[in-house]
């Protein structure tokens, strides 16, 4: 046992520093085994699987840019008396977080740069997010074994927007404090605990002194906390789970075809993150981004006509627009704010709608296999209209965040743009549903007719009998594939149990089966396209 | 889509030689009729330019390293930017092109390794699709069964299951024990009881009527027909809480021809000379009101939008406001300036539990 037999194979040009350091880490963490296991892991490759990536990017920009910034900024509401370079603020009186603000911007070389990609890329973020959530939502990669992997990429969705709203609080300027002004009278609006609620989180009265440190413990520490690890694991669910792919010529639900980590996808992932890096800087460097010189340190007082939330937060403000008139009453002694409630509890119904989804269709479906190839959305038409009817509905909402630029812009009253968008919030969806099912229905019956009747080439033939015809292309074998491999699901249909009845629920879960495959369109088969070759 | 390659009813994702078979439901899925298409398989592979021209693989090689050389020069660049474009105080323009010329010499450094590895990976790595096989997520059995036995061993030698006092009392401490936490943020806030504070404001009798910012007191003969005067309290400058009571103390003042204003019997001597003065603070969500518009007497509130009509007493003509702007009883004192006659008489701002 004293003599190691050590194999050693001489390395190729260019190694040795990598084997010897590779030698050495595995010796003290046998990391082999992770290499081996993950080094060669295939990755499918799709524009639309980027999305999440440039999540994760625009993630990595905020932490780096973030971490800069914290090294200057002071979270304290300690009133001081400015005397940076910033002419016109010049001995106003503001808070200790609204002077590092600007001197951040002002007096520190490249600190403007490192706000402006702080900010581009957590609008960024949020952004990525959202249409990585559309992404998965359209094709159906929330399918088992996926479920839960949607939930926490929904809690990311939430945590990112809680860390932008904390964040946009920080430098306590006007445009922010009137932001948690607007939250305040949210709080404030809730039966019960409201008042207390507003009362211990702004230390006092609005808006205290300690709202700025407060928002900045958990915008620094316990939100991202929270955040990296639940990126980790929706990270190291996609791991497990491996990536969905397209439907395509030799894919199955059973492989995964794609490119290796090392070294393709590696050197695109790796080059991607830096091209987004790179984008998010480049558009820091020339366009401006929350310049809150230009508002002026919070006072209750004044306000600036036109202001706006950051993007995300738009559909939450304005949900609170939209809401009719007159619905606050008091009853039994309390006051009752349905006007902030209202929206409130509408926009809760979306958000929890949303998350609750996967679980809900698989309850339909009652498919409990798991599902590896992602679907175009034509193919699950009712999904697809549901899918279209939220994002109008959120659309909707967040174009009301913006009714009074609107009204300014178009040279409309305020009345009528608000009027419309209430109207367009109730019909807007019924209309994206139906137009939804509809074009994806119409779609699907064009894959049809391409799968079994080939394309139009455009080439025109006349026949002996002096008729004409264009000729049709048929597809080749890999491309029809790609039309024809998706799931068909039948409507439910309601059997009496072992006992003879037949339970609401399944009434229920009928009713629902039919309202989503009542009018499917299957897939084309070989056999159809054998049957229509002999007639002709 | 176990239907690729099996038309029974077998869960997706498990492999065809697995000794059990499990059944999973495919629910309502159709089964793949007999006549379908078959998967033909992966298609051959595509080949590139520079798998057959040497010379165009060298220039590809040659491109990458040129990206890469590049994103050094501008690495170098963004360092000698930031020197040679300090920021002179109070010129601004000096800290515009610090920014610009910082910016884009690391956004172009970032940009062409980027698009580097990505060229190199495209046109010079190994090209082709790749197979794995998928395992289903599922343990396998044994797994499932060595894990079941992790659980069911843990319970019999602690006796977790079996010693109900142990577990009961275990599982009541650790819902209790976060309770202290909870307890702990009382002082999060003053002692003081919130409602109170939120239904007074530093307004009094014979307060005077102050500009805000300037803080100078309002002669009556100073607010003319159409003028908007954005007021605080004269106590407020003392105010050890200067910002939370203007958060509240905030007054709007305008005054309207007397023939205009629509005066309950109440309220008779509240207005000056049909000098009227309301509080800022919108009922809604809170939002300063501080947009007046002349000729209608309405006030607009920038954040959602309501409406308020100064000649009806600030009642709502729109939006999601429900309560009147509360209206701050004034007249003038013996200099002729603007005073309160008294505190408000309700609550301003945004609408709360307690409030009524």
């Amino acid at each position: 046992m004293t003599t190691v037999q050590e194999t050693t194979t001489a390395p190729a040009k260019g190694t040795r520093f990598t084997s010897a350091a590779a030698n050495y880490l595995d010796e003290r963490t046998s990391i082999s085994g992770i290499t081996k296991e993950l080094g060669r892991k295939i990755f499918p490759d799709h524009w639309s699987f980027m999305l999440g990536e440039v999540a994760l990017y625009s993630f990595i920009a905020i932490l780096l840019s973030g971490t800069f910034l914290t090294f200057f900024f002071e979270p304290t509401m300690t009133q001081v008396h400015y005397d940076g370079s910033y002419v016109p603020l010049k001995g106003i009186q503001m808070s200790a977080a609204y002077a590092s603000t600007l001197d951040i911007s002002f007096d520190i070389r490249g600190g403007l740069l490192m706000r402006q990609v702080h900010h581009w890329a957590a609008l960024l973020f949020v952004a990525a997010i959202g249409l990585h959530m559309l992404r998965v939502f359209f094709n159906g990669s929330f399918r088992k074994p996926r479920e839960l992997n949607w939930v926490i990429g929904f809690t990311l969705f939430i945590l990112a927007m809680a860390e932008g709203f904390t964040g946009y609080s920080l430098p306590d300027d006007l445009l922010s404090g009137n932001g948690l002004r607007i939250i305040d009278g949210m709080v404030k609006g809730i039966p019960v605990i409201g008042t207390w609620t507003s009362y211990l989180l702004f230390g006092g009265e609005f808006p205290g002194e300690v709202i700025v440190p407060r928002l900045y413990s958990l915008h620094i520490l316990l939100v991202p906390a929270i955040l990296v690890a639940a990126l980790g694991l929706h990270l190291l669910l996609m791991v497990i789970n491996k990536h969905t792919q397209y439907a395509g010529p030799g894919r199955t639900n059973e492989n995964v075809v794609g490119v290796p980590i090392m070294p393709n996808f590696a050197a695109k992932a790796g080059g991607f993150f830096f091209v987004v890096f790179g984008v998010i800087v480049l558009i820091s460097s020339f366009f401006t981004i929350n310049p809150i010189w230009n508002y002026g340190p919070y006072d209750p007082s004044p306000i600036s006509a036109g202001t706006q939330p950051d993007w995300y937060i738009g559909f939450l403000d304005g949900a609170l627009r939209l809401v009719p008139p007159g619905l606050e009453f008091v009853l039994w002694g309390h006051t009752w704010s349905f006007n902030i409630l209202l929206p409130m509890i509408v926009v809760g119904i979306f958000i929890v709608a949303v998350v609750l989804y996967p679980f809900l269709e698989a309850w339909i479906t009652g498919d409990k296999r798991e599902h590896h190839i992602t679907e175009r959305p034509r193919n699950a038409p009712t999904r697809t209209a549901i899918g279209a009817a939220g994002v109008t509905f959120y659309a909707v909402l967040w174009a009301a965040a913006a009714s009074d630029i609107l009204a300014t812009h178009f040279h409309l009253t305020i009345e009528a743009v608000t009027h419309s968008l209430q109207a367009l919030l109730i019909l807007g969806p019924i209309i994206a549903y139906f137009v939804a099912k509809r074009s994806c229905l119409a779609l699907q019956k064009k894959d049809r007719e391409i799968a079994l009747h080939g394309y139009e080439s455009g080439r025109m033939i006349r026949l002996p009998g002096g008729q004409y015809h264009e000729v049709h292309k048929e597809l080749t074998d890999y491309e029809r594939w790609r039309l024809v491999d998706y799931l068909d699901y039948k409507p439910l249909m309601v059997r009496p149990d072992a006992q003879g009845r037949i339970s609401p629920m399944q009434r229920v879960r009928a009713a629902f089966s039919r309202w989503f495959f009542e009018d499917r369109i299957s897939p084309a088969t070989r056999a159809e396209l054998e049957s229509g070759k002999e007639h002709h | 889509m176990a239907q690729h390659d099996s038309e029974h009813d077998i869960a997706a994702g498990s492999e065809l030689d697995t000794v059990a078979q499990r059944a999973v439901s495919a629910g309502t899925a159709v089964a793949v009729p007999s006549g379908a298409f078959e998967n033909p398989g992966s298609p051959p592979d595509r080949v590139r330019a520079t798998d057959l021209d040497p010379k165009k693989e060298k220039t590809a090689e040659r491109r990458v390293g040129g990206l890469f050389l590049f994103s050094i020069a501008a690495s170098i660049f963004a360092i000698v930017a930031y020197i040679i474009f300090p920021i002179v105080p109070g010129n601004l323009s000096s800290v515009r092109l610090n920014n610009l010329f910082l910016g884009l010499g690391i956004s172009l450094a970032l940009i062409s390794i980027g698009l580097g590895s990505i060229y190199w990976a495209k046109n010079l790595m190994k090209d082709g699709e790749w197979e794995e096989h998928r395992h289903p997520t599922r343990g396998s059995e044994d797994t499932r069964a060595a894990a079941a036995e992790v659980f069911r061993l843990g319970n019999e030698e602690s006796g977790f299951g079996r010693r109900t006092l142990i577990r009961r009392s275990l599982i009541g401490a650790l819902v209790v024990s976060p309770l202290p936490a909870v307890v702990m943020f009382r002082d999060l806030a003053p002692a003081a009881d919130p409602v109170a504070l939120l239904k007074s404001t530093v307004w009094d009798a014979n307060v005077r009527l102050m500009r805000d910012p300037a803080n100078t007191p309002i002669k009556a003969s100073d607010v003319t027909l159409g003028s908007v005067f954005h007021v605080i309290p004269a106590t407020l400058a003392n105010s050890a809480h200067y910002i939370e009571d203007k958060a509240k103390a905030a007054v709007l003042l305008m005054r309207l021809k007397p023939e205009d204003l629509h005066v309950s019997a109440d309220r008779a001597d509240w207005n000056y000379q049909g000098i009227v003065a309301y509080s800022k603070i919108c009922t809604h969500v809170g939002c300063p009101v501080a947009l007046a518009e002349q000729h209608t007497h309405h006030l607009l509130c920038p954040c959602h939008q309501s409406q308020f009509d100064i000649s009806h007493e600030a009642k709502v003509i729109f939006g999601p406001a429900k309560r009147p702007l509360p209206q701050l009883p004034i007249t003038v004192d013996s200099e002729g300036y603007l005073i309160a006659r008294s505190d408000f008489h309700e609550p301003v701002g945004p609408s709360f539990w307690e409030r009524s």
